[in-house]
């Protein structure tokens, strides 16, 4: 019957599934820190501190997420920088500096949205600089860029698959491990269904979201 | 900006770590490269024992008497298994186990030896295609194979070892699931389900695309041991330094010679041939010079009628 497989080794999936929930949540926790941090620097930083950002944002964005991965599991062992030598954690680490780069740009372009005439108001009620990102700015930013980083997290959960190739033992690789074991396709179905019930899930509370943040405009 | 800077630092690493895993693979090649003048008069079938046909070998058949009539005996080897088929990138000769068994042949029938390497997923169609007369490459006999293709008796009897740092504790795999350390291996490879078997925890599996990449990961102490046939791991503590293969063979791999269908002829002079070797102790020879320097073990009496 088919769904049998799936079925016979659930417990695989379930693992895995809640694997993949907890490396997209954690990655994307840390993205959006990445983020405020980088795009921040990169809009009211000093020449270097800016071109430094500039530099992590082209880097991480334009190569490829998969050599990245490869990258932190060797530097990050045991035997060369001695970090981490759980393939959960190397995944942790490289997708939130990966999708890092992509939320810096979002909230950068929500920065970039906010009228100059609000930070100038509020420097001249006596508000100092970092009073004015943080109290003024960021907030109208962030809830411009709720669309762009919703693209980007739904983009991370199915980038998130890739750390299959170090051994993470997420979606994917539970879904491989079972589809080699029993000779079999289908668990890569069940495999595709489960992103695709995380990005559903993820779209419908982003558009709840959007809607309630949409008084502002 | 830290961050930044221990990410440079990092890379730097990177790059030192490629260039000493580049030295180590050139300083490997160097013992194998000695290795190669002892079997070089081995390996010509004018110095082999099994060069002049004896009695009990078969003379005629249609298939004998074409690969006779083309002077050569195509083998399709492989050129990357070291102690089993390896192609020495310095002098272009085909080492190993394997290769020599070519050559044996090859000399009993009184032609020269040709070899096309072939990988595992181009054995059987190039026996079907007719473009080699046998292979000879790390070919597990088993019943799926059976129906495609013939297979001689039994050359080498493979098995699944551990491979692990020449100052691991850890001597057998009963030992690493003791200790429960994450053993590595291959996606999709039987190697990981009889590490399941054998009580490896499902969690402590680490598992990659490639054995290389597997070898990779224990060098840098992402994992305890990498664990698959022993003839593949053969390979990987040849290319590496300061790895070692260790234990006893915890599954059976039985290596055979395959022939296509209907060569009845060849399939009994090579099992003849095979025969041969057993009993004037050139098996014994052939083992001790590709593999005993990777087991250190004695050789064992060779498995032929299994």
């Amino acid at each position: 019957m088919f769904g049998q497989i799936t079925f016979d080794n659930l417990e695989y999936f379930v693992q895995g599934y809640l694997t993949t929930i907890l490396l997209s949540v954690g990655a994307m926790a840390a993205a959006f820190v990445i983020g405020s941090v980088a795009a921040s620097v990169r809009v009211w930083g000093g020449r270097v501190p800016k071109s430094l950002a500039g530099f992590y944002v082209e880097f991480f964005r334009n190569t490829p997420l998969l050599i990245q991965l490869f990258f932190f599991a060797v530097v990050l062992a045991p035997n060369n920088l001695g970090i981490t030598a759980d393939p959960f954690v190397v995944a942790l680490f490289g997708l939130s500096i990966y999708t890092g780069a992509f939320a810096t740009e979002a909230i950068r372009s929500g920065i970039l949205a906010i009228d100059p005439g609000q930070v100038e108001a509020a420097r001249s009620l006596g508000l100092s600089q970092l009073a004015t990102i943080r109290l003024v700015v960021l907030p109208q930013a962030l809830r411009t860029v709720v669309p762009p980083l919703g693209n980007v997290a739904s983009a991370l959960i199915r980038n998130s698959s890739v750390a299959s190739a170090i051994g993470t033992r997420e979606l994917l690789f539970m879904g491989l491990l079972v589809a080699n074991r029993t000779f079999s396709l289908e668990p890569l179905i069940g495999v595709l269904l489960g992103y695709w019930s995380l990005t559903l899930t993820l779209a419908f509370v982003l558009g709840r979201l959007e809607r309630r943040l949409a008084f502002a405009r | 900006m830290r961050r930044l800077a221990a990410l440079l630092v990092a890379g730097g690493m990177l790059l030192a770590a490629c260039t000493s895993g580049g030295g180590a693979t050139g300083a490997a090649s160097s013992p194998s490269a000695a290795g190669s003048p002892a079997m070089s008069p081995a390996g010509s079938p004018a110095g082999s024992p099994a060069a002049a046909p004896t009695a009990s070998l078969p003379a005629e058949g249609p298939t004998l008497d074409t690969i006779r009539s083309a002077g050569k005996l195509v083998c399709g080897v492989k050129f990357d298994v070291i102690a089993f088929g390896f192609r020495n990138p310095t002098s272009g000769d085909v080492e190993g186990f394997d290769a020599d068994l070519c050559r044996e042949i090859a000399g009993a029938l009184g032609v020269e030896p040709e070899f096309v390497e072939a990988i595992s997923a181009n054995r059987i169609p190039f026996l079907q295609e007719d473009r080699v007369d046998i292979i000879i490459s790390t070919m597990t006999r088993n019943e799926e194979r059976l129906g495609q293709i013939d297979f001689s008796k039994i050359y080498y009897l493979a098995g699944q070892k551990i491979l692990v740092k020449s100052d691991s504790p850890h001597q057998t795999v009963d030992d690493l699931v003791t200790a429960g350390v994450p053993v590595c291996s291959g996606q999709g490879s039987t190697s990981e389900t009889n590490l399941r078997d054998r009580g490896v925890e499902e969690a402590n599996l680490v598992l990659f695309a490639t054995y290389s990449e597997a070898a990779q990961a224990l060098l840098d102490g992402r994992c305890d041991a990498v664990s698959t046939d022993d003839s593949i791991l053969f390979g990987l503590a040849g290319q590496n330094e300061g790895l070692e293969v260790r234990g006893e063979a915890f599954t059976e791999e039985p290596l055979g010679i395959g022939i296509k269908k209907g060569k009845e002829d060849l399939v009994a002079f090579i099992n003849a041939v095979l025969d041969q070797m057993a009993a004037n102790g050139r098996w014994a020879e052939l083992y001790d010079t590709h593999i005993k320097p990777y087991t250190g073990e004695e050789a064992p009496e060779p498995p032929l009628d299994m």
